[in-house]
């Protein structure tokens, strides 16, 4: 039996998620996404393409940082990746703070693009490591970025997916809940239970999540490591001590 | 609105660019991956600065955490504070969570909207997006309307025309003609347009007029935006210039376990920032 580190599982999770897409954005700190990107990039020849927003050298971006925000207006970015301090059972997402806005008792570090990317791109996947009580909740104290919209307003895309620390749920637009989809090996129902504080649905029978396969793990470590250790060295180092 | 042509004054240091910073003034300033003109940022700590406004474009870091954390600062309007890979911005988080700094919350395609706005002369931009958010509720200077062209309901999101009183960057080179280079980082072009005023710090001084040569002509915010510039050499650090010197990620974590209680900060700031050892220290960092 083959070890691996829970950020490779994740990122293999995140790259069949994925799966087939001509291109994809990442934005602020968000390692484990980039590296399912890379991921897939080096198993599909170079596809898809990624846009990494905070990439250090051959940026992809010569109209600074608006240029994302005007291909996903038009269409041009397939998927986009969220997190949020908060996330709740109808996928709108908090990046901003916890309590009675604007006296926050938590401060977090701010909304970014997410108000607009949930909208433009045409699938987002939401990721946040932390499966607990304190950020999958009933209702978001702030909302930076509805999950759903009402039919009259414009939405090209919004939620695929939401891939935790311990278990992905698939989002249905009807009925506007998520679905637990598996369960990350390690863990189990009664602690996905446990620890997700929103409502969702539940199949009679949970798969587990698809653990690495070593061929996907020797990418990982060998070219993908390499290339995330460019932008993201401390995860890098600490993932693969590269 | 009316913004003034501008003659680039050559001044002496980027103290002298923190002096001409009046205490109030809306200041917009690019992310840490962009060009930082951190060498004003901490001489504006050392004049003591006031009541500073800073606009994010459309995000701040390091340089915004630094002057909250030295009082500088009563308002950032902005998408997000954060210092990365490095975590949150501690000074920020405590300011904001005592309520002593107001924050004006943002995102990303809407600040660059209103800049863009305001580089046009115009008084909003639309933007898709946001409705249903919270920070459209926020924000009394967005504003959604029926799609006036659409005979089908379709709200759109209004954002108001943002004219920041400076623009504050820095820049890989200068010219004598006063014009800057600063290559694909187009944000800083916005905020030049959009601003009354426009100080930037620069490695080296190039020779002849960088707008005679086709290469260079791209990346470069001619002196009509341009109210002054001065040497600061390492200017950026402990964030980067590309192809100069990469961010310097140790000092980036060091600042945000220092940072983390008021008292560290203030030794942060006598090691780094109050004394003449800056320079130093700096340029043994950059160099390693």
């Amino acid at each position: 039996m083959s070890s691996y580190a829970p950020e490779e599982l994740l990122a293999c999770a995140i790259a069949r998620l994925i799966g087939d897409a001509a291109h994809v954005a990442v934005g602020a700190a968000s390692p484990i996404p980039a590296s399912a990107c890379e991921l897939l990039r080096a198993q599909h020849g170079g596809r898809p393409r990624l846009s990494l927003m905070h990439q250090r050298k051959a940026n992809p971006y010569t109209e600074g940082s608006r240029e994302l925000f005007d291909l996903a207006g038009q269409g041009r970015i397939d998927v986009f990746f969220l997190g949020g301090a908060q996330i709740d059972g109808e996928a709108n997402i908090n990046l901003v703070g916890t309590g009675e806005y604007p006296a926050v008792a938590a401060r977090f570090p701010g909304s970014f693009g997410s108000g607009f990317m949930y909208f433009a791109a045409k699938r987002t996947i939401l990721f946040r490591e932390e499966h607990s009580q304190r950020v999958l909740v009933p209702k978001v104290d702030f909302i930076s970025a509805p999950g759903w919209s009402p039919p009259d307003v414009w939405r090209r895309g919004g939620p695929q997916a939401l891939v935790t620390g311990k278990a992905i749920f698939a989002w249905q637009q009807e009925p506007r809940r998520f679905r637990l989809e598996s369960v990350h090996p390690g863990h189990t129902l009664s602690d996905i239970r446990e620890n997700t504080g929103f409502v969702f649905d539940c199949p009679a029978n949970v798969p587990k999540t698809q653990a690495p396969f070593a061929a996907e793990l020797a990418v990982l470590r060998g070219p993908v490591a390499t290339k995330i250790a460019e932008n993201y060295p401390a995860f890098a180092q600490r993932v693969w001590q590269n | 609105m009316s913004l003034p042509s501008n003659e680039t004054r050559f001044l002496a240091s980027a103290d002298e660019i923190a002096a001409a910073i009046a205490d109030g003034a809306f200041v917009a300033m690019p992310p840490d991956y962009s060009l930082v003109a951190m060498e004003v940022v901490r001489a504006l700590v050392r004049r003591n600065a006031r009541g500073l406004r800073l606009l994010g474009v459309p995000q701040l870091g390091l340089c915004a955490d630094l002057l909250i954390g030295a009082g500088c600062v009563t308002e950032v309007e902005t998408s997000a504070v954060s210092l990365g890979e490095a975590g949150l911005a501690p000074r920020f988080t405590e300011a904001a969570q005592s309520g002593t700094l107001k924050v004006k919350d943002a995102t990303c395609p809407l600040v660059h909207g209103g800049l863009q706005a305001a580089e046009k002369g115009v008084p909003f931009m639309p933007s898709r997006g946001v409705i249903g958010s919270d920070l459209a509720r926020h924000r009394e200077d967005w504003k959604t309307i029926q799609n006036p062209l659409s005979q089908t309901p379709d709200p759109i999101v209004l954002a108001r025309a943002i004219e920041p009183d400076v623009a504050l960057f820095h820049a890989r080179w200068a010219d004598r003609a006063g014009n800057v280079w600063i290559g694909r980082r187009r944000e800083l072009a916005t905020i030049a347009h959009a601003s009354k005023v426009c100080y930037v710090t620069y490695e080296e001084m190039r020779d002849g007029d960088m707008l005679e040569d086709e290469l260079l002509a791209p990346g470069v915010v001619s002196s009509v935006y341009v109210s002054g510039v001065a040497q600061a050499e390492r200017g950026a650090w402990p964030l980067g210039v590309i192809d100069l010197y990469p961010i310097d990620d140790a000092h980036l974590q060091l600042y945000a376990k220092a940072a983390r209680t008021q008292a560290g900060f203030e030794r942060y700031l006598d090691e780094f920032v109050r004394t003449g050892r800056t320079a130093r220290l700096r340029d043994r960092a950059a160099h390693r």
